[in-house]
């Protein structure tokens, strides 16, 4: 997919959402907040999926959230179309909403046990005032067939429907108004293997026949290869990554990037014994206070004094292509092993763990 | 003889849908020192073949033995198994939020359970065990941590805290069911590493059990694959990977994104698996099948061996010539290509 000279339909600049948490503390009264995403910018081109990893914590959710305005934003802005959607009231947002849905992970949750499919899946078109009752079956029966539903289990509950096939229900409803956009969160994440394959192909068939834009949010690196075209990785609230996919498996330059990928089990036991494992030591630190400089700094092998001290701009690293950017002062070469690497901050968990490790006693058997 | 030795379990349940038979005829053996992956899909059978072998599914009609040092744990009282469960086998599961007491700090959880089995550790040197044991899985500080509740903790080093705990008294075997499934792939590959590396000090046995076939082609030695609560196939890790026999399994490896880098179609596997109350008279498989013909609907297969190879079983009526098998697989590739031709034309 080429990006270049076309006009992004979606550009999320500087955008921040910081939650208001309580202090922990009796007398200290200051107001903590949880950045969950912090200063993140990106662009999403008409007809492509743009992949969002990154893991618990990232803020990966949240930032879907805010793109489609399900928050408000604490600073930044998100253009839709050309349009700044980033302050729009509810009303403004209406018609918006018509081109951009969303599909969520637990396809128990996200349709309400009590109504029949058919209302669930037409209650676009009642909220849009689109059609009348007649006619609305009709086009519920369409998209249930082109999901690949049964459109005579119209009148039949949820609880009636395997798992695949209620993601399927949550894929006609997103599709129901004919949008541009759809934010996809972890859609395959609860299903098994054999079902997942079923869903992503339907994805991208729909993607090939309207012409959709995903922006596909997974855990799963394997699934986000396989779908996106592009892929931003995020941690602790920021993009630390933005590549074309394959590129960014074959050259990945931030560190973080590289040992999420490394640690990746491949379903290949060759590759699982030739692969560079790259275990990362110590939890993803607190949202609410994210280490200084660069988020990564305190896990990192390769950090240096500076990480610690400047938050490092996202921009190509050597001389790679303009839409391969990463935020990392010391990116990594291509043939550069991570474990050759030792850290040089002073609040570097490794150097913690390693002194540990280094203390304890040979355990008694 | 193999540390355990599972032959011809039948567990069913009553449901007020009717009689579940969760599984159907599951044989394997777990060697000492080695791991055995059991994979498989939701409903597989998988996690209730290993909790019944542990006693943990109460009000099941359990058929089939399992024995394990010498007893038999299917005909054992609930006082035999206590005496087992946590000495000899050791268990960690998937949540482990759920698993640990949230109102108690995890050190004292440890050493209530190494008190329990053992009466004449004091509660110093169940402390101390506790303490090392933490800083064994990893844990930095296990000497503060000790005393902090579950909640302080993050998923991965729960589970960590699982695996010390389970760890305690250095049991022969530890069933780990879906024991990485909730934590990220960076926490899961410290998890594992934690789980090898004790394994090699210890020479524990692992049933690990998981939908993943990353994690299994990463820690497993043997690998039996479930269906419909049934055994499938049963391979050496390579031999499943590298040279399968059976279609499900077959099914499994293709649909994954990971063995199809980015672009081209995943292959699914059509359908969805059979309900476990009135399960298929024949292969369970061969509603879904590419493969399918008469027999399969008409009678279950066997679970035999196949390519001429000791350790490697599969239960499908496919021939169990490699030559002959590699011919089918060619004819079915070209029907379903032309298939999907058809397909894209209409």
């Amino acid at each position: 997919m080429t990006t270049t000279g076309t006009e992004p339909l979606l550009r999320v600049q500087n955008v921040k959402k910081h939650f208001p948490v309580r202090s922990s503390s009796l007398f200290n009264r200051d107001k903590l907040f949880l950045k969950a995403v912090d200063d993140v910018s990106l662009e999403v081109y008409p007809g492509e999926t743009l992949g969002l990893v990154g893991e618990t914590g990232c803020g990966k959710s949240t930032l879907a959230r805010c793109v489609t305005r399900l928050y408000d934003l604490t600073a930044g802005t998100v253009e839709f179309g050309g349009q700044d959607i980033s302050t729009m009231s509810r009303g403004e947002l209406r018609p918006v909403r018509r081109e951009m849905q969303m599909i969520f992970q637990d396809p128990y949750g996200s349709l309400n046990p009590r109504r029949r499919v058919g209302s669930i899946i037409g209650d676009a078109f009642q909220i849009h005032k689109i059609d009348d009752s007649k006619g609305q079956k009709r086009r519920v029966q369409e998209l249930m067939e082109l999901v690949g539903l049964n459109p005579e289990h119209y009148n039949r509950f949820p609880a009636e429907f395997s798992g695949g096939q209620r993601q399927r229900i949550g894929v006609a409803r997103a599709l129901a108004l004919k949008p541009k956009l759809i934010v996809c969160d972890e859609p395959v994440s609860a299903l098994d293997v054999s079902i997942q394959a079923q869903v992503i192909n339907l994805l991208d068939d729909l993607q090939k026949e309207f012409g959709l834009t995903y922006i596909f949010i997974s855990h799963d690196l394997s699934v986000v290869r396989h779908v996106s075209d592009r892929i931003a990785v995020m941690y602790l609230g920021k993009v630390v990554e933005t590549a074309p996919s394959e590129e960014l498996f074959e050259v990945s330059r931030h560190p973080y990037t590289r040992s999420l990928l490394s640690a990746l089990p491949p379903a290949d036991p060759d590759a699982a014994e030739q692969r560079e494992r790259i275990v990362l030591v110590g939890d993803i630190p607190s949202p609410i206070f994210p280490p200084e400089g660069c988020r990564f700094h305190t896990r990192c092998p390769k950090a240096r004094l500076d990480c610690a001290e400047h938050v490092p701009p996202t921009v190509p690293a050597f001389d790679d292509p303009p839409d391969h950017v990463m935020a990392c002062l010391h990116p990594l070469k291509q043939d550069d092993e991570l474990s050759d690497f030792t850290p040089e901050v002073a609040d570097s968990e490794i150097l913690v763990e390693a002194t540990l490790q280094d203390a304890i006693e040979e355990p008694k058997p | 003889m193999a540390l355990l030795e599972v032959d011809d379990l039948h567990v069913r349940f009553n449901t007020d849908d009717g009689v579940v038979n969760a599984v159907r005829g599951v044989s394997f053996e777990v060697e000492q020192g080695k791991t055995l992956g059991i994979v498989g899909e939701s409903g597989s059978g998988k996690s209730v073949s290993t909790q019944t072998i542990t006693g943990l599914t109460r009000g099941a009609k359990v058929e089939g033995t399992a024995r394990f040092d010498g007893m038999d744990l299917l005909q054992a009282t609930s006082e035999e198994l206590r005496a087992v469960r946590g000495i000899k086998i050791g268990m960690i599961f998937q949540d482990p939020l759920t698993s640990l007491h949230p109102a108690y700090r995890v050190g004292w959880q440890i050493e209530e359970m190494i008190r329990a089995h053992k009466k004449d550790v004091s509660k110093a040197q169940a402390r101390a065990r506790a303490v090392e044991l933490l800083g064994l899985v990893g844990i930095p500080n296990a000497k503060t941590r000790v005393d902090d509740y579950p909640h302080q903790f993050s998923g991965g080093m729960r589970q960590r805290v699982m695996i010390a705990m389970a760890m305690a008294l250095n049991p022969a075997l530890l069933i780990a069911d879906e024991p990485t499934t909730a934590l990220d792939v960076t926490v899961q590959a410290q998890v594992l590493d934690v789980m090898r590396r004790l394994q090699e000090e210890f020479g524990t046995a692992i049933v690990l059990i998981t939908h993943d076939l990353g994690v299994i082609a990463e820690m497993a030695d043997d690998v039996i694959v479930m269906y419909a609560g049934r055994v499938m196939e049963q391979a050496s890790r390579r031999d499943i990977f590298y040279a399968n026999h059976h279609p499900y399994t077959e099914g499994l490896l293709a649909s994954l994104p990971a063995r199809n880098s980015s672009g081209g179609r995943l292959l699914p596997i059509h359908g969805s698996p059979p309900s476990m109350i009135n399960p298929p008279k024949g292969c369970p498989f061969a509603a879904r099948c590419p493969y399918v013909f008469d027999r399969c609907i008409e009678e279950a297969p066997p679970l035999e061996e196949v390519f001429g190879n000791e350790s490697h079983r599969s239960a499908c009526w496919l021939s169990g010539q490699k030559s002959e098998r590699e011919a089918d697989r060619e004819r079915v590739r070209a029907a379903l290509l032309e298939a999907e031709k058809m397909e894209g034309i209409a």
